[in-house]
């Protein structure tokens, strides 16, 4: 039997969950009364703020300048005024300063209209993607200038366009192919045109069929230079290191960027906010967010402005079931619990969660590492999680340097495969900010 | 006759080896740091690093090369940098102050509110990964006791409120607790102080007066009513100069609406 490409070391299979919302079409949220803007959005320093309480600001308008090489512009959502600027902490524990913008509810929002692209150069379309604060969408909101800033002597080979969506749950970039292929795929052509790659290659689990045969339809009819190729279903192969291993079998070194292996790779949602960038001037100030889980009363994928605080969302979904154990912003592997619902969405907000309370386990408690192994086993990235574990609890983080931990990229596999249910990640976050102290 | 082969043979090796030994203990002997070792042994031997040196030797071998400076000892203080001083023919000591740790917190669970219950590893660091921990006060202590675990001489301890304190007399000033703590709650003070501000948060009176009930509201009442008790508000938080402390701050302390100048003893 012909097997799927996928890749070698270990990976998990948790159950996808998908099927509560992929077939549910992309509906658009009515613009809520109040947006919080935070000025970091994006991996590397928060942007500069550009506006002070009382201004005024319009849709698409700059209003965080980016301070430093990896970094992002900040753009207003809406039409509305700056409240206040408050101090908030977002999900993933980062402080910073967001803009409270009321929304100009008689006139929110303003047209934004097509210009051709192709009689531009690469540069320019470089700066306009690093102007409108492009970043990866997939959930690590790294800046995409910087990725598709290809340094002199360095040529690209492969373009690899991740459209895997390895959480369980999350759907929207699943539903942003199926119903936005042509734009998606006139993205992957910008990025092409600024990275000038010798081939292009897009990267889809096998549990999305209809989107693969959309996106091959369209490809054939339009004659682009893209292949699509189904993987195995595999977590994590959405990770950049593993879906080059599956499609182009080419490993990083420990340390390394993709473009040392002379690849480039984007998610199929920061290649359709690439499109909307050069194509529509329009910056990243709204996204898909997955709107699911057991105890959310209904599922749904929502086009969401950034800044729409969850409760906001939540609301929309018809609210919570009573089973609520948990919820989740992200991903159910490498999202992040959250206990507030004030707390806005953002330009890496893929899903919002809400996961069932479990009967039998009341609360989760961990028992002593029973040296099974697992964790090693199920490691994509041949790390030994248990050992590494031990000497984070004992304060050796420079031994657990040198064993690689910075290779370690919090997917959860470890964790969610221990039968001690020792929190691994946990673990494995509080090495590396110690580490690098 | 079988016996005496075998012996000849022994003592025939031992005196080759022997030689052998010997020259090489000639040729490649290992100068010795004389001054270094005398330092070395006046010193507390804690191996605190709060010098910034690998340990007393570190220091010891650094005094000795003239490469670090004298009085960088704190738990020494000014005995061991006289000491050293006079090791080195260099003469005059360098007075130091004796400083010690102190928490400026006494927020516990009674008496702060909680965002959420933090159930993970037991590390202030791992509960300052999330959220930045479980009180609903970002400024204040963890209540984990990172520093209790990283305190070479066990100068710190949990008391029956569960609030974290240092012991003023064990503490040796090493910093190592300032190091570890995730929200720097822990500073320095000098051990002749007599009073300290207990609350770290910089927020505005009335944010504390929601979440705290001990924490520093910024009301200016010890800045003000008792100008020579050395506190002065900054930030919304009030501080101890103790430069400036009088025997007036125990009637500052008194005033205080939430009581958060307390005693350092």
């Amino acid at each position: 039997m012909h097997r799927l490409p996928t890749f070698r070391k270990g990976g998990i299979h948790p159950g996808d969950k998908k099927e509560l919302s992929q077939s549910q079409p992309v509906e658009r949220l009515p613009f809520p009364d109040e947006l919080i803007v935070p000025l970091s959005q994006h991996l590397g320093a928060p942007a500069n703020p550009l506006k002070e309480k009382g201004d005024a600001v319009g849709m698409g308008e700059m209003i965080g300048e980016a301070s430093s090489f990896i970094s992002a512009n900040i753009h207003s959502p809406v039409n509305g005024t700056i409240t206040e600027i408050r101090q908030i902490t977002l999900m993933n524990s980062v402080s910073c300063k967001a803009f409270v913008i009321k929304v100009d509810t008689e006139n929110p929002a303003v047209e934004f209209t097509a210009h051709p692209w192709k009689d531009k150069s690469g540069e320019q379309l470089l700066g306009k993607v690093k102007e409108l604060g492009i970043v990866g969408t997939g959930g690590a909101t790294f800046p995409t200038h910087v990725k598709l800033s290809v340094p002199k002597g360095k040529s690209v080979e492969s373009l690899v366009i991740n459209g895997v969506e390895c959480e369980p749950y999350l759907t929207s970039d699943h539903r942003l192919m199926l119903e936005q292929t042509e734009q998606v795929l006139e993205g992957i052509m910008i990025a092409a045109h600024i990275t000038e790659p010798k081939n292009i290659i897009v990267g889809v689990e096998n549990n999305k069929k209809d989107a693969i045969e959309r996106l091959r339809s369209v490809i054939s009819e339009k004659k682009l230079p893209i292949e699509v190729v189904a993987l195995q279903v595999k977590y994590p192969q959405g990770d950049e290191k593993q879906l080059l291993k599956a499609t182009i079998n080419r490993e990083i070194p420990s340390g390394k960027l993709p473009l040392d292996v002379g690849a480039v790779v984007l998610n199929v949602g920061t290649a359709f906010a690439v499109y909307e960038a050069v194509v529509y001037n329009k910056p990243i100030i709204d996204r898909i967010v997955t709107v699911s889980g057991e105890a959310m009363k209904e599922k749904k994928n929502v086009r969401t402005p950034i800044g729409t605080k969850i409760a906001d969302l939540i609301a929309f979904s018809g609210g919570l079931n009573d089973n609520v154990g948990k919820m989740v912003a992200g991903g159910p592997m490498m999202g992040f619990a959250f206990y507030d619902d004030q707390i806005p969405v953002i330009k890496g907000t893929s899903g919002i969660l809400a996961l069932e309370r479990k009967k039998e386990k009341k609360v989760k408690i961990s028992t002593p590492c029973i040296s099974c192994g697992k964790c090693v086993a199920v490691c994509p990235m041949g790390l030994q999680p248990t050992r590494l574990f031990r000497l984070i609890e004992n304060r050796q983080y420079e031994q657990a340097m040198k064993l690689n931990l910075m290779d370690c990229k919090e997917c959860g596999c470890c964790a969610y495969s221990c039968p001690s249910e020792l929190p691994l990640v946990h673990g494995m976050k509080l090495g590396k900010k110690m580490g690098r102290k | 006759m079988n016996i005496l082969f075998a012996f000849l043979v022994i003592a025939a090796l031992a005196l080759v080896l022997g030689f052998a030994l010997a020259v090489a203990a000639k040729k490649f002997a290992v100068e010795k740091d004389v001054t270094a070792e005398q330092i070395l042994a006046i010193l507390p031997g804690a191996n605190c690093g709060a010098c910034g040196f690998p340990g007393c030797s570190g220091y010891a071998d650094a005094l000795s090369k003239g490469t670090a400076e004298n009085g960088l000892c704190s738990p020494g203080g000014a005995k061991t940098s006289k000491a050293v001083s006079e090791i080195l023919g260099t003469g005059g000591a360098v007075e130091t102050e004796k400083m010690v740790a102190f928490v400026h917190c006494r927020g516990n669970h009674e008496v702060t509110a909680q965002d959420y219950e933090y159930r993970g590893i037991s590390d202030c660091n791992a509960a300052h990964l999330l959220f930045k921990g479980d009180s609903s006060c970002k400024f204040g202590c963890h209540h984990l006791g990172s520093c209790i675990e990283v305190c070479p001489v066990e100068a710190i301890y949990r008391d029956e409120k569960d609030n974290i304190m240092v012991d003023p007399e064990k503490c040796i000033g090493c910093k190592k607790c300032t190091l570890v703590c995730p929200t720097q709650v822990i500073k320095m003070i000098p051990y002749r102080g007599s009073h300290a501000v207990a609350c770290n948060n910089h927020d505005k009176g009335a944010v504390v007066r929601k979440i705290c009930s001990v924490g520093c509201i910024a009301c200016k009442i010890c800045e003000r009513k008792f100008p020579e008790s050395g506190c002065t508000v900054s930030d919304n938080l009030s501080s101890v100069d103790y430069a400036k402390e009088t025997a007036q701050i125990a009637d500052a302390a008194a005033a205080c609406p939430t009581k958060c100048i307390v005693t350092a003893k």
